[in-house]
């Protein structure tokens, strides 16, 4: 069976303007025009449809994977790309130190749509990161992933694994177009509406029982059974650290409101994600491997970049605990990731 | 054993093994106790059988495996049939015979007994069984069907006391608790969890995942796997 790539732009109805929704997605056949609209499922799920304008983007599945044409050394590469991804902890110890798979926040196998689908990093990079302050390409973007969402040391770049993953990411991104000028359907988590009241605690712990802790317990520690994760921690030493993309509340209002409870996207009211959130990010968690070791010096410094957004070095407002004031790095222990404050391309002239 | 005995060995039991063992520490946390819940379950056996495995009864109504159940998980069923929150006709009237103390002692004893292998599902083929794989273990996110194993644990065996095991479970009870929910008469599942996912499976999933789970055999029977084998 042939591969081929489809560019389809669908004009909206009604629509004379030379605009439309384009859709790349990756077919095992040449049999035309997908039969519905891609990601109608989502939208009957509550999931906005596609916009006039967007870019919208169906990976490739594993079973696509073995029908494809492309050099077996490449498809067992990619494979292991996709075996790191679902299965991180294997890394455990080595790479990772907590209890996340990348797939624990990026659902649906990286391919998810408003779950922050990794294809997007593939053909968005090489480009500059507001976080680091330097152009970024994909490799340092996974690398950013391990050494603050999984709390742990990156493997090398062009490692076995490293090059494994980004083959993963790439191969998800088979028929979408490099430096895309539209905005891309689904990418990131995008936050929900703003709330009525501003978020609360008190509301957020309660709505966190009610809808969560049946599966991430009481304490967020999340749940293993027989010495294997089923439900990952929210917070605690077993969760990402501060300096994760998740601590910032709007993204974590957004992870909520559209992935969470699992299986049930989209359920919560904006109120209810944007409180849950609120009381999730002021909880404690492995300390940012960006840490000064003063939590006022750090937040000084990262603040305008990354916890602007985030509750780092807040007080907390029921019992006065500063956030983050603490050098606990969880398992991983006092190691910098060799990938962290490492500035880029300081010999070029500035314009 | 004698009845006495019994208990000071479960406190003992309770006593050492805290935090050591979840599955020690619901059987014995609760008040259940298995000697007086083999009493209570005399009327099961009919349908559940003595050792607990049940019958998969192939265009009938199955009888599950309560084996190796989780006891919270067989005190809550319980508890839902006898309050009506689930609903079964054949169920129904023995839930109803028995009082809170005899359900937390049926549920204490069938929780420890060895895990038996499931029957049905024989017909599925390769195809099939590997799209019952595909659900049980990555789900099918286009359909927003959500991995069965993110919920009921690595191997399908369960977790804690609010996600029953599904492995070695009879395919004509699987298949028939997923339809249930699809056409809402079984609900009793908290926050909806099961039946969000239930709702959006075809036919050919369900008896996929029924068979696959089936054929997971989690049993705890050397004995009988190794007759198997030398025949
Ligand atoms: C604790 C949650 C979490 C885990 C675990 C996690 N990530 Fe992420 N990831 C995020 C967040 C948050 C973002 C930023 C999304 C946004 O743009 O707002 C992100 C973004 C990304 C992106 C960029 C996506 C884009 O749109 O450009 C890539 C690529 C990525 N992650 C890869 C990985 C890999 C590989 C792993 C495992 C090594 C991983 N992530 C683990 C939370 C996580
Ligand atoms: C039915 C069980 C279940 C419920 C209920 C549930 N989650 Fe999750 N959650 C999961 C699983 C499983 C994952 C990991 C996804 C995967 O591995 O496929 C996850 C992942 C997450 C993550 C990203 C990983 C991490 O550990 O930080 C966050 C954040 C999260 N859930 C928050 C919530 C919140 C908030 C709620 C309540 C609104 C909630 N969850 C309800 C099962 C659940
Ligand atoms: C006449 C046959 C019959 C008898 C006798 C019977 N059961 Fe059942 N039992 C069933 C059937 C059929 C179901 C499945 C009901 C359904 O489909 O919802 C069931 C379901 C159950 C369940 C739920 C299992 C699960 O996995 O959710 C429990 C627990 C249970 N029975 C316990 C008992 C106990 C304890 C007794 C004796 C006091 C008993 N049963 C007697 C037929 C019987
Ligand atoms: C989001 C979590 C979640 C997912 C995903 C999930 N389940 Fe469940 N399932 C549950 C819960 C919770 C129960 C227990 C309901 C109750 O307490 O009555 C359950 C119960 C069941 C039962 C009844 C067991 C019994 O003994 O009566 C079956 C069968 C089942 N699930 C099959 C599946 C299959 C097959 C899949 C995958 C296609 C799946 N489940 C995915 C949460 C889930």
């Amino acid at each position: 069976m042939s591969l081929s790539r489809k560019h389809l732009v669908i004009a909206l109805a009604g629509c004379s303007l030379a605009t439309g929704i384009v859709v790349s997605a990756f077919a095992a056949n040449d049999s035309g025009a997908p039969s519905e609209a891609p990601y109608q499922g989502l939208v009957e799920l509550g999931f906005p449809a596609p916009q006039e304008g967007e870019l919208v983007h169906v990976p490739p599945t594993m079973a696509d994977l073995e029908d494809a044409d492309i050099h077996p050394e490449l498809k067992k590469v990619i494979r292991y790309g996709y075996d790191l991804f679902t299965n991180t902890q294997q890394l455990r110890g080595e790479y990772v130190n907590n209890d996340m798979n990348c797939s624990s926040c990026h659902l649906g196998e990286g391919r998810q749509p408003f779950s922050a689908p990794v294809w997007a990093a593939a053909v968005t990079l090489p480009d500059f990161r507001g976080k680091n302050q330097h152009v970024n390409n994909l490799e340092e973007r996974i690398a950013g992933c391990f050494a603050y969402s999984m709390n742990g040391t990156p493997p090398q770049y062009g490692s076995d694994e490293m090059l494994a993953l980004s083959a993963y990411h790439q191969w998800l991104a088979t028929g979408a177009p490099m430096y895309p000028s539209q905005p891309i359907y689904g990418r990131g988590f995008p936050a929900p509406d703003e709330p009525a009241e501003s978020p609360d605690y008190a509301r957020g712990e309660a709505a966190y029982q009610e809808n969560c802790a049946i599966c991430h317990q009481d304490d967020g520690a999340g749940h293993y059974e027989n010495g294997e994760y089923v439900f990952p921690a929210l917070w605690g030493d077993g969760s990402n650290n501060w300096g994760a993309g998740i601590v910032r509340v709007d993204t974590a209002a957004g992870f909520i409101y559209n992935n969470m409870p699992l299986g049930q996207p989209r359920s919560l009211s904006d109120q209810d994600a944007w409180d849950i959130a609120y009381y999730m990010s002021s909880q404690e968690r492995p300390q940012d491997p960006r840490y000064t070791g003063d939590v006022a010096e750090t937040l000084e410094r990262f603040g305008p970049t990354f916890h602007k957004r985030s509750l780092y070095g807040q007080t907390r407002e029921h019992d006065g605990h500063v956030l983050g004031d603490h050098a606990n790095f969880g398992e991983k222990g006092n190691v910098e990731p060799w990938n962290v404050g490492v500035p880029r391309f300081e010999s070029l002239s500035s314009e | 054993m004698n009845k006495k005995q019994w208990v000071k060995f479960s406190l003992l039991m309770g006593v050492s093994l805290v935090g050591a063992s979840s599955v020690a520490g619901t059987a014995f946390a609760e008040t259940g106790n298995a000697e007086r819940g083999q009493i209570a379950a005399a009327t099961c056996t009919a349908c559940h059988q003595a050792n607990g495995s049940g019958m998969n009864i192939p265009g009938g109504e199955s009888w599950p495996r309560l084996a190796g159940l989780n006891a919270d998980y067989i005190v809550k069923q319980l508890h839902d049939f006898k309050q009506g929150r689930r609903q079964n006709a054949t169920m129904m009237p023995f839930a109803s015979m028995l009082n809170d103390q005899q359900i937390v002692d049926v549920a204490a004893y069938y929780s420890q007994m060895p895990v038996t292998p499931a029957q049905g599902g024989d017909d599925a083929d390769a195809v099939l069984l590997q799209r019952g794989e595909q659900l049980a273990e990555r789900g099918d996110w286009d359909a927003y069907i959500v991995s069965c194993k993110s919920c009921h644990g690595p191997g399908g065996t369960g977790v804690g006391g609010q996600f029953p095991g599904i492995a070695s479970q009879h395919a004509g009870y699987i298949s028939a608790q997923l339809h249930a929910w699809q056409d809402d008469e079984r609900s009793n599942d908290p926050q909806h969890l099961m039946g969000a996912i239930a709702k959006r499976m075809s036919d050919e999933d369900i008896q996929a995942v029924s068979a696959w789970y089936a054929a997971q055999d989690v049993s705890d029977q050397t004995g009988s796997a190794e007759e198997e084998t030398t025949q």
